[in-house]
């Protein structure tokens, strides 16, 4: 008899869920990652009232509940964030939209696979101290593809473990009220931001042309024809100049010729077709 | 290598706050009341110090209004850690002079992440 690949996963399940996800996300199971597969689908399988993952399978393939493939997409798509998720790139946000606002233009923001809403709202809380003294609030999007994550953005709750990750307590104060246990977000935050469920590999970009767009964090496992499409469609939603920012360890270079290295804001990314084309009398 | 005070009259918590300091590269002492910890940054000012906020002798409030206003010749941040977790509460820290704010029960994260605000990991 020989054993599962890994751990209390068939291989049949494995095969079906990690396409499953692929179709939906984009995102890939690498292997070395199937072990989290059966941890990630435990609640599920108990919400569900199931003992095995092969039970969980037959249950989606069936297709009566069409909720069910959501839900699995959903325990397995990794939504890891915090508040002001390294930190310094924050205020490098700031200074890409300087151009925006120079040209007297309100700046427009794409904050692409926010999770449960951490990234935009410090944005947000950023902007709107500094609104205060007279400067322009951009327009923030945030979407994401697990129609759970935007539900959870746009409500603003997190836990105590949440609410201490990454977000200075002045800032907690000012911005949360305490509720049950919770803190939620104050009408006057969430409202700065707008949530909406988007899919990066298969739906039209959010309409209007963006100044920044961050998508961190998200592309790691997309596969590489899929990643070149989606910087694709971000530089199609971009301004000229706009800046991209992907997350600490991601980088375009490689992956795409529609972005290279920002030389104004080091570990950003700028639109290639705005730059003028290289001179060969220079370079001879 | 940066130096930290765990003041908690728990010996329970001060051992896991100093297990978790230590893999974040602190030196770490302790006090189990405020009289203690005052003590202890009269002789030698400690770069952080982790404070509880209901002990005997006197309360971590106590000593922090002392320590604001002790002559000693540098100002170690100050991160509350406490079950106090109220709105009322967090204020009347910050307002007496504490850096940030851990509500207790907390884990490595929560901690790395207010010693990184205060810039202190
Ligand atoms: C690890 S979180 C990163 C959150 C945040 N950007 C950050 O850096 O902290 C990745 C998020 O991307 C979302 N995501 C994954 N594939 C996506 C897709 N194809 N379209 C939109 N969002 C996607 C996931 O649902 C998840 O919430």
């Amino acid at each position: 008899m020989t054993m599962p690949a890994s751990g209390t996963v068939s291989p049949v399940a494995l095969n079906v869920f990690s396409a499953l996800l692929e179709a939906r996300t984009g995102q890939q199971i690498a292997s070395y990652r199937s072990w989290r597969i059966d941890v990630a689908l435990k609640p599920l399988l108990r919400e569900r009232g199931l003992d095995t993952l092969d039970q969980l399978v037959t249950l989606l393939l069936d297709g009566q509940d069409v909720r069910v493939g959501d839900q699995i997409v959903n325990a397995l798509v990794n939504q890891e964030t915090s508040f002001f998720r390294d930190a310094p790139v924050f205020d490098l946000v700031l200074e890409a939209v300087a151009g925006a606002e120079a040209a007297g233009r309100r700046p427009r923001i794409w904050c692409a696979g926010c999770s449960t809403g951490q990234e935009p709202l410090s944005l947000a809380m950023l902007f709107a101290e500094r609104a205060e003294g007279g400067r322009p609030m951009p327009e923030i999007i945030a979407t994401d593809v697990s129609e759970a994550a935007v539900a959870r953005a746009r409500a603003g709750r997190y836990n105590q473990f949440e609410i201490q990750r990454g977000l200075p307590i002045r800032r907690m104060m000012r911005w949360f009220d305490s509720e049950g246990g919770d803190w939620v977000a104050r009408p006057e935050l969430t409202r700065l931001v707008t949530v909406r469920r988007h899919n990066l590999v298969a739906d039209h970009p959010p309409g209007g042309a963006f100044d920044v767009i961050l998508c961190r964090n998200v592309l790691l496992y997309l596969s590489p024809t899929t990643k070149a499409a989606v910087f694709a469609r971000f530089a199609a939603a971009m301004r000229p100049g706009g800046t991209l920012v992907l997350g600490a360890g991601e980088t375009v270079i490689g992956q795409t010729d529609a972005f290279a290295p920002s030389r104004r804001l080091r570990g950003l990314y700028e639109r290639t077709g705005d730059r003028p084309a290289p001179s060969h009398a220079a370079a001879a | 290598m940066k130096t930290c005070l765990v003041v908690d009259d728990s010996k329970v918590i001060r051992k896991v706050a100093r297990h978790i300091l230590e893999t974040l590269d602190f030196t770490v002492s302790e006090a189990c009341d405020g009289r203690e910890a005052l003590d202890a940054c009269l002789a030698s000012p400690p770069d952080v110090i982790l404070l509880d906020w209901n002990m005997p002798v006197m309360s971590g409030m106590d000593f922090l209004r002392a320590l604001r206003e002790a002559p000693i010749p540098t100002r170690p941040k100050v991160v509350f850690c406490t079950t106090e977790n109220g709105m009322a509460y967090i204020r009347a820290a910050i307002e007496a002079g504490a850096d940030e704010y851990v509500m207790k029960p907390f884990d490595r994260d929560t901690l790395e992440s207010k010693l990184q605000i205060v810039g202190m990991a």
